[in-house]
C-alpha cells in the first residue's frame, strides 16, 4: 500500500504549480469485526477503508480535502485532480492565515511491523471453543492498519502494522461484569485460552453478594484500566497548548501555579514503544520522550506548530489537535500484592465509566464507577460494590489526595473503532487515593 | 458523474445466499470555521464506499468496501457468505429475511437554499466571529458553519430499491470570557436540523452571537449556583440531552439484550417492563417521531428498508415500546420502531434512537416560571454523564438563572444537576406547551462495536422538575 500512496502523491506533485505546496495524509485499514454477545456472534463482518486528504498551501491561504479512495489508480487520479481544482477555487475565497505554518522537507521514515494474525474466514473457531460455559460479550478486532503522509517538498512517511483484540466482559448472573482485553500483534492459541480461562477465575470474586455504600469520601485504589480513562482527561481540553491559551483547559490553573499536583504524579509523551507513529498530519517527527508533567510540575504542553505561531510558545510537533498520542505515567513503588492492605478499609476501583469534566477550568471530571469494583475491610475484599458516581478534581486525584503508585505500568491498549480502528494506548500503573469523592 | 448502477452490481453477484443487499453511501462533509478573526479549518470530507450484507444459514455476514466498482463488490459478497457461513455454527439468533423487508421509496431533506457562495459564506462567519469577539473579555470567539450532504441507496434480492437524500446545515458559534482566572463560555450549539443554507441567515446569525457575548460576560460577574434541591425548569436545548441518556439509551432494545454491555453498557430496563413500569409521571409523552419536517433524524426507512413511522414509546408515564428495529423484534417480542441504522457504508446497522422526542404540554413559560417558589432555569449543555445501566446521572449546563417566588431573579455560573432516571421523570411536574417547543438534535450519538457515531433529533417542550439535587463549580 505504500507503493500505491507514492504512486498518486507523484501524480498529484506532478501537476501542481509553482506557488502551491500539498500536503498528503492517508489513512487505511483491512479488519475484521465479530461482535459477540453470550459467548455467541452477533455481527460478523470485514472492512476495507481508505481515506486520503491533501492540504493545499497557497499565498499565505490553506485549505484541505479528504476523501476515500477506492484502490483502483486511474479512479482514484480523477477524482484526486478533481478534488484538487476544487481547493484551488476555495482558497480563493478564503482568508489569509497570519499563522499558517509550512511544512519541511526533513528525514522521511518508514515503518513496517508485520504481525501474525488469524484468517479472517475461520477465526471464530479459534475464538468461540474457550468461551462456552460463561457469558461473554464484546468484540474482536483484527487486521492491517496503515497510515502515511508526504508532502510536496519531498517528504515521505509510512507506518504500518498488523494487530488484533479481543476486549471482552463475563457477565454474571446478577448482571456483575469483569473486563479484560486480550491484544497483541502475534496470534498465541495457549496465551489467549490462558488468558480467558484467568476472565472466568476473576469473575468468581463478583458472585458474592454486592453491597450498597454511601456517597462520601473513600481510600480508594484506581487500577490502571481506570487510571487510564483519566489519563485520557488530558487530551480533552488539559495539556494541548492552546486550550490553555484559548481558555478552555482543565490544567489552567497548574499553568498559573494556582494550583499542583503530587510529586507522585510523572506523566512523558512516550514514543519509544513503537505503538503509533511519530509523524503528525504535517509530517512533522515529534522528539521519542518529552516530560510533560514531572513530580506534579507541568514541564511541557503539547504545542502544535500552528500554536507556536499563533502563541509564540516552541512547537514539540504535536499533532494538530494537540493530544496525548503515546502516554506514559511513570510507576512508583507499591507492590500489587500490599494494594490491599494499603486500601486497609476503602474501596477498590478496576474500571472507571463515562468520563466528562464536570466543572473544566476547575479541572473537575464526574463519571461512574463500573465492573468489578470492591468494598474492601481490614486489608481483604468483603464484595463488590453497586456503581457509584464519582465527581472530584485532579487536583485531588493527581495531588493531594494521591498517596503512591504501583510498581508496574500496564499498557491499556486503545482498542476504540469510531472512523477506523485506533493504535497504541495508555501505559500507566494503579493509583492509591488517601480519599475519593463518591456522589450518588 | 453518473450514478453507479447498484442493481447490476447485486445482479453480478453469484453465491447461494439466503438473501443480500447492498447500501451504497456518499456523504460529504463542509467546515469552515473562523476563530478570533482569522481562517482555521475549511475542510471538505467525502466518505463513499458499499456496504454488502447477505444471510446464510440464518446469521448475517458483511462486507464493507471503499471500492465501488462491480467485481469488488461481487468478492466482497464472496467473502462476506464465508464468513458468515462459518460464524452460523456460532451465532446468537437464527434470523430470515423478515427481518430485511422489501422497501421501495425515497425520502428527501426539506431545504429552502440547498447552496450558497463560499466567499457570501466567509462573510457571514467572520461578521459573526466580530461580534462574538465584543470585549476585551472575550480571550476566544468561535464560528463554525457545517454543511453535510449524504445520499443513500440500497437494493436487495427481495426488491428493495431505496433512495434517502439528507441535508444538514449548521452554524455553531461560542464565546470564552476570562476575568484572571475566572473563565466561562457561552455558546449556540448548532441545533442541528435538516435544513439549507437558510439556517445561515445573516440577521438570525448575527443577533445569536451578540447574545453569546454578552451571556458569556455576565456569566464573568455571576455568583456561583447554590448547592441545594430546588425545582429545575429545563430549556429544550438541555431536554435533547436528558431525553437521549435517561430516555433514549435505556430503551435501546439491543442494550437491553446485552448486545453494548461491553461498551455503552446494559439497561436498568428489562423485557417484562414493557407495558407496565411508570417510567414517568403522567403528562410525560415520549414519541419515536422520524416524520418531523426538519428534525435531524427524520427519514423515510431505516437502514434494514423498515419502513419508519410515528410511535408512542411512553405514554401517560407509563412504558410502552422498546427502541429495537425488526432483528431486535424477533429476538425479545417486544414492540419496536424502524430504527435499526448504521453510521456510514463501513458499519453494520444496529438499533439507533433517530428522533425520539417529548410531546408539548399545555404549560406557558410564564406559568412554569410562576409556579416555581425556589428554582433554577438552565440552558444548554456542557457537561454529561451517566451509568452503564443508565440510572445515575449528573449533567451541567452553561448558563442558569435562579426563581425566586415565581420570577427569574439572578444568573448564576457552573450550574449542574444529579439524580437517578426514574424518580427524576416521576417528579416531572410540569411539561411547557407547543410555544415552547424546540427541535434540536446531536450529530455525535456514540455505540456499537465496532463504534459508530450518528445524528439523533430530540425535540422537546421547556419542562419543570420536582426538587432536584443541584450545585456549582469545584
Amino acid at each position: 500500500m505504500s507503493m500505491y500512496f507514492t504512486k498518486l502523491n507523484d501524480f498529484l506533485f506532478s501537476v501542481l504549480d509553482k506557488q502551491e505546496i500539498l500536503i498528503t495524509n492517508i489513512i487505511g485499514e483491512n479488519s475484521q469485526f465479530i461482535r459477540f454477545n453470550n459467548s455467541k456472534v452477533r455481527q460478523t463482518g470485514l472492512v476495507d477503508d481508505m481515506n486520503f486528504s491533501m492540504t493545499l498551501l497557497c499565498n499565505n491561504r490553506k485549505c484541505s480535502v479528504s476523501m476515500t479512495l477506492s484502490g483502483i489508480e486511474n479512479n482514484d487520479q480523477l477524482l484526486l485532480q478533481s478534488y484538487l481544482n476544487k481547493l484551488r477555487d476555495d482558497i480563493k475565497n478564503i482568508p489569509e492565515d497570519p499563522y499558517l505554518v509550512y511544512p519541511v522537507n526533513s528525514q522521511s521514515s518508514k515503518e513496517i511491523y508485520k504481525g501474525d494474525l488469524l484468517d479472517f474466514e475461520t477465526a471464530a473457531d479459534s475464538l468461540v471453543p474457550i468461551m462456552r460455559g460463561v457469558d461473554l460479550t464484546g468484540i474482536w478486532a483484527s487486521g492491517k492498519i496503515f497510515s502515511g503522509n508526504a508532502n510536496s517538498l519531498g517528504l515521505e512517511h509510512w507506518f504500518e502494522t498488523d494487530t488484533f483484540s479481543l476486549d471482552y466482559s463475563l457477565i454474571t448472573h446478577d448482571k456483575k461484569m469483569v473486563k479484560a482485553c486480550y491484544a497483541n500483534t502475534k496470534w498465541n492459541q495457549n496465551e489467549y485460552e490462558k488468558y480467558i480461562i484467568d476472565s472466568k477465575n476473576k469473575l468468581e470474586l463478583m458472585n458474592k453478594k454486592p453491597v450498597n455504600i454511601k456517597p462520601g469520601a473513600y481510600r480508594t485504589y484506581i487500577a490502571p484500566s481506570g487510571v487510564s480513562d483519566l489519563i485520557e482527561m488530558f487530551s480533552w481540553g488539559g495539556l494541548s497548548e492552546s486550550s490553555i491559551q484559548q481558555g478552555d483547559s482543565s490544567l489552567i490553573k497548574l499553568k498559573q501555579l494556582e494550583k499542583k499536583l503530587s510529586p507522585c504524579f510523572t506523566l512523558t509523551e512516550d514514543f519509544s514503544n513503537g505503538t503509533v507513529p511519530r509523524f503528525n498530519g504535517m509530517g512533522e517527527v515529534a522528539p521519542e520522550k518529552l516530560s510533560l508533567i514531572v513530580s506534579g510540575a507541568l514541564k511541557n504542553t503539547l504545542v502544535s506548530s500552528r500554536t507556536e505561531k499563533e502563541y509564540n510558545v516552541k512547537s514539540n510537533f504535536a499533532s494538530s489537535s494537540e493530544s496525548l498520542r503515546s502516554p506514559v505515567m511513570s510507576a512508583g513503588n507499591l507492590d500489587d500484592k500490599d494494594i490491599l492492605s494499603t486500601i486497609e478499609t476503602g474501596v477498590y476501583l478496576s474500571n472507571l465509566h463515562y468520563l466528562n469534566w464536570s466543572d473544566k477550568i476547575g479541572g473537575r471530571v464526574t463519571g461512574m464507577t463500573r465492573y468489578a469494583c470492591f468494598w474492601v475491610e481490614n486489608g481483604e475484599i468483603v464484595a463488590p460494590i453497586e456503581n457509584m458516581r464519582f465527581d472530584d478534581t485532579i487536583y485531588n486525584i493527581f495531588g493531594r489526595n494521591l498517596e503512591g503508585t504501583t510498581d508496574k505500568l500496564h499498557l491499556i491498549p486503545d482498542i476504540g473503532t469510531y472512523e477506523n480502528r485506533s493504535l497504541g494506548g495508555v501505559y500507566c500503573p494503579g493509583i492509591m487515593l488517601k480519599e475519593f469523592s463518591l456522589t450518588l | 458523474m453518473n450514478k453507479f448502477d447498484l442493481q447490476k452490481a447485486l445482479n453480478n453477484i453469484n453465491i447461494d445466499a439466503d438473501w443480500v443487499g447492498i447500501r451504497q453511501l456518499k456523504e460529504t462533509t463542509t467546515y469552515r470555521t473562523i476563530r478570533d478573526g482569522n481562517p482555521e479549518q475549511n475542510s471538505i470530507n467525502l466518505d463513499q464506499g458499499v456496504m454488502v450484507e447477505v444471510l446464510v444459514n440464518g446469521q448475517f455476514g458483511y462486507y464493507g468496501t471503499h471500492s465501488i466498482d462491480y467485481d469488488s463488490i461481487s468478492n466482497a459478497a464472496k467473502k462476506a457468505y464465508k464468513i458468515a457461513l462459518n460464524s452460523s455454527k456460532y451465532s446468537n439468533y437464527s434470523y430470515t429475511q423478515s427481518v430485511r423487508p422489501k422497501a421501495v421509496g425515497v425520502y428527501n431533506s426539506p431545504y429552502e437554499i440547498k447552496n450558497l457562495n463560499l466567499d457570501q459564506l466567509m462573510d457571514i462567519l467572520v461578521k459573526s466571529n466580530k461580534l462574538l469577539k465584543g470585549s476585551d473579555k472575550i480571550i476566544t470567539a468561535t464560528s463554525v458553519a457545517r454543511i453535510v450532504d449524504m445520499n443513500m441507496r440500497y437494493v436487495s434480492s427481495n426488491g428493495s430499491n431505496l433512495e434517502q437524500n439528507f441535508l444538514y446545515v449548521g452554524p455553531g458559534f461560542r464565546a470564552i470570557a476570562q476575568d484572571g482566572s475566572n473563565i466561562q463560555s457561552r455558546s449556540y450549539t448548532d441545533q442541528c436540523q435538516q435544513v439549507g443554507m437558510e439556517m445561515l441567515n445573516e440577521e438570525f446569525v448575527l443577533s445569536k452571537c451578540e447574545s453569546i457575548c454578552k451571556e458569556a460576560l455576565e456569566l464573568l460577574n455571576a455568583e456561583e449556583c447554590p448547592n441545594e434541591k430546588m425545582d429545575l425548569v429545563l430549556h429544550s436545548d438541555q431536554m435533547l440531552l436528558q431525553i437521549h441518556e435517561s430516555i433514549g439509551h435505556a430503551l435501546e432494545v439491543d442494550r437491553i439484550l446485552g448486545d453494548e454491555r461491553n461498551y455503552a453498557g446494559w439497561s436498568f430496563v428489562n423485557l417484562e417492563d414493557f407495558g407496565k413500569l411508570q417510567y414517568g409521571s403522567e403528562i410525560m409523552n415520549i414519541t419515536f417521531d422520524p416524520t418531523i419536517e426538519n428534525e435531524f433524524a427524520s427519514y423515510g426507512f431505516d437502514d434494514t428498508g423498515n419502513k419508519a413511522t410515528k410511535e408512542f414509546v411512553i405514554k401517560n408515564g407509563i412504558l410502552k415500546r422498546g427502541l429495537g428495529g425488526l432483528e431486535s423484534q424477533e429476538r425479545s417480542k417486544i414492540k419496536g420502531v424502524a430504527n435499526v441504522r448504521a453510521c456510514s457504508w463501513n458499519r453494520a446497522p444496529i438499533d439507533r434512537m433517530a428522533n425520539l422526542n417529548l410531546e408539548p404540554g399545555d404549560s406557558t413559560f410564564d406559568e412554569m416560571i410562576a409556579s416555581v417558589e425556589k428554582g433554577i432555569f438552565m440552558q444548554t449543555n456542557r457537561s454529561w454523564s451517566i451509568d452503564d445501566f443508565r440510572n445515575k446521572f449528573q449533567f451541567g449546563c452553561e448558563y442558569g438563572q435562579l426563581i425566586e417566588n415565581g420570577k427569574i431573579t439572578k444568573t448564576v455560573k457552573n450550574p449542574n444537576y444529579r439524580a437517578v432516571s426514574t424518580p427524576f421523570w416521576n417528579s416531572l411536574k410540569k411539561v411547557g406547551n407547543s410555544d415552547t417547543f424546540g427541535v434540536y438534535g446531536t450529530p455525535y450519538c456514540g455505540k456499537g462495536e465496532p463504534n459508530q457515531c450518528v445524528r439523533v433529533g430530540h425535540a422537546a417542550p421547556i419542562c419543570v422538575f420536582d426538587n432536584i439535587d443541584v450545585f456549582g463549580g469545584a
